[in-house]
């Protein structure tokens, strides 16, 4: 009898939470409007292998005409190699979404990690690393990273890990921070006095607490690691035979489509990096209003 | 901010007092400064010097050397030292401006730096003063009235500048400007900092590197202005709500005086805190934008440096950076110090 009664217990409310912060989410047409911009690229990126291959995408293969303004077949024209630029900004999305994905995820865990063990720690741990922390951002971030993603050699991993050490500072003290206001709320103590140990306290007690916000700081962290790769691929610290927004605006640039008035070949990946990046930015302010309401109005 | 309100025990109010707080507290942020950069230096080592497998392969590189050749490299940039010894060399030799020397321009990194910081400051200062006056004015407008037709274009169009990235609006604006499309043509020059062809001084030169100045500066504008002006937007609506302003209104102030007399004073203080805290921002605006106009300043010595991979030179630039943005946050927090009312009280 109470083995059945529990998890339905447990299930009723977080799903009427869910479903509230759904409708509350529906609201704001900003949102939606970030979201259904994000699912339309996700679809697309993940569904280009279907007609996209190496015929199109192999400059050697390719037959298009060379730097041409849009032309029947080509809707956004095509590069110095030919290749239609339609098509390399579709494929393009699959690595830049997912360097900036990984590059998230990498950002989220190791900046939680030091928040959470500086919330639970107070004593000289929580102080030296909220001190790393703050050399950290003191640090100007492009210059660092740029020294990172050099010395540990082009390619996609240099620039997620240059990405992560960069950003981490912002989610670690947000963590922080509620960890600490978590810790000081009666169940904390409870569980202490039933014996709980740090380790446990911190990741079952303390963490799901945190993850909520943690989750909607990642949305915005999404945005930033994109703008990131795409500069630090620009500047030409990205895997040279890969394709990515970055890496075709290096092209271009490099290429002299700048001095050739080529704006066809400059525009897509351009605003498909603003579009994702407005996407994300547009959802986490979202997501940030509905939980917290005494943001009405910014 | 509420730490540093609470800093000093509220004495007396006078000079006195205020000078004689003035001092540890000048002290104390000199020490976290100079601890900040020590540990730039400890991270600029670790990256530049610990990381790279072998830098003597990498500076030998495509040269017949033979085995007693690199051991004598080897001798000669310390490498076989411990790492404390290679570690108290590179801050001591750092500390007097000794930077390394550049493997790409065979010159002295500290020459290189100083050659190119000027072009920097120039185009960093005018861009930084435009864009604070821009978005500061921008805030002030669009917070006290959020929710107007003002308020919305003007926060989503700083939204969407936010979300661009510097170096295609470069080149964006270099292909409209510069080239011309169409029917525009060609208005302004397309890199560098002057025409070679005129004379590198006098009335005509200071007109020419203003031109070269308007599209870079331009272009770090319009990507830095955003930040700003979301800033100021909600430390101004933070304000609205106070009660200061409800009598300042009582006492029959028309809504411009309340907004400039009242309002925007008090917003202003966590504003100009945050605007010199970011300033790294603009570090990194530098960068992208000088590379993309072929700006002669640090930020494309670093672009340079990045394509051999120049690993001093980068150093240098690192360095070089990291210690501006400390001072300026040393700044910040002095000028802080003057602005805040409540701080002086104490």
């Amino acid at each position: 009898m109470s083995a059945l009664d529990t998890p339905a217990g447990l299930d009723v409310p977080r799903h009427h939470a869910f479903s509230r912060f759904c409708r509350a989410f529906a609201k704001r047409p900003a949102g939606l409007a970030g979201l259904g911009l994000l699912v339309a690229f996700g679809v697309l990126a993940l569904a280009a292998p279907l007609f996209i291959g190496d015929d199109q995408l192999n400059v050697i293969k390719v037959d298009g005409p060379q730097l041409s303004p849009p032309v029947d077949g080509y809707p956004l024209g095509t590069d110095q190699a030919g290749r239609s630029v339609l098509l390399l900004v579709i494929w393009g999305a699959r690595e830049s979404l997912s360097i900036g994905l990984i590059a998230t995820a990498l950002t989220v865990v190791l900046g939680s990690t030091v928040g959470l063990l500086a919330g639970h720690y107070q004593g000289w741990i929580g102080k030296i690393l909220m001190h790393v922390t703050d050399w950290f951002i003191a640090l100007p971030s492009l210059p660092l990273a740029i020294s990172l993603s050099a010395v540990l050699g082009q390619g996609a991993a240099s620039i997620t890990i240059a990405i992560a050490v960069t950003s981490w500072t912002a989610t670690a003290r947000l963590v922080r921070a509620q960890t600490l206001s978590v810790e000081a709320r009666p169940f904390i103590e409870r569980a202490k006095v039933l014996g709980a140990g740090n380790t446990q306290i911190m990741i079952r007690h303390v963490l799901p607490n945190v993850m909520p916000l943690i989750l909607v700081s990642s949305t915005l962290t999404v945005a930033s690691a994109i703008l990131s790769e795409a500069t630090l691929t620009f500047l030409g610290l990205g895997d040279p035979t890969s394709v990515t927004w970055g890496s075709m605006l290096q092209a271009a640039f490099l290429g002299g489509a700048v001095t050739a008035g080529a704006w066809w070949y400059l525009m897509p990946p351009g605003i498909a990096i603003l579009i994702v990046v407005l996407g994300f930015t547009l959802v986490g302010r979202a997501v940030e209003h509905v939980l917290n309401p005494r943001m009405v109005g910014r | 901010m509420s730490s540093l309100t609470t800093a000093g025990p509220a004495k007396a109010k006078g000079q006195g007092v205020r000078r004689s707080d003035l001092l540890p507290y000048l002290g104390s942020k000199l020490v976290a400064a100079l601890v900040s950069f020590m540990v730039t230096l400890v991270i600029g080592f670790v990256i530049f010097s610990l990381m790279p497998a072998d830098p003597v392969r990498t500076l030998t590189r495509g040269r017949p050397t033979s085995e007693a050749q690199l051991v004598q490299v080897r001798l000669q940039l310390g490498l076989d030292d411990p790492i404390w010894q290679r570690f108290l060399t590179f801050v001591g030799n750092t500390l007097k401006g000794e930077l390394g020397y550049s493997w790409q321009f065979q010159q002295s990194v500290s020459s290189l730096v100083l050659d190119r910081l000027g072009p920097t400051l120039l185009l960093m200062g005018t861009a930084a003063a435009l864009s604070i006056a821009l978005g500061l004015w921008l805030g002030i407008r669009s917070g006290w009235r959020h929710g107007s037709l003002f308020d919305r274009i003007a926060s989503s169009s700083s939204l969407m500048l936010w979300s661009v990235p510097t170096f295609w609006l470069g080149m964006i604006l270099l292909i409209a400007f510069s080239v011309g499309i169409g029917p525009i043509p060609s208005l302004l020059p397309a890199g560098g900092m002057s025409d070679p062809s005129l004379p590198q001084e006098g009335w005509a030169h200071i007109v020419d590197v203003a031109k070269h100045l308007v599209l870079p500066c331009l272009t770090m504008v319009l990507v830095v202005f955003a930040q700003y002006v979301t800033v100021m937007r909600s430390s101004i609506i933070d304000e609205m709500g106070s009660p200061y302003l409800l009598t300042a209104r009582a006492k029959g102030l028309t809504d411009d005086a309340v907004r400039r007399r009242h309002a925007v004073p008090n917003a202003l203080l966590p504003s100009v805190t945050m605007i010199f805290m970011h300033l790294g921002i603009l570090v990194s605006g530098a960068i992208t934008v000088e590379s993309v106009y072929s700006w002669p300043g640090l930020g494309y010595l670093t672009y340079e440096a990045l394509r051999i991979p120049d690993l001093p030179l980068l150093q240098g630039t690192f360095i070089v950076f990291s210690a501006s943005v400390i001072i300026m946050n040393l700044l910040a927090d002095v000028v802080y110090r003057f602005l805040d009312p409540r701080v002086r009280a104490q």
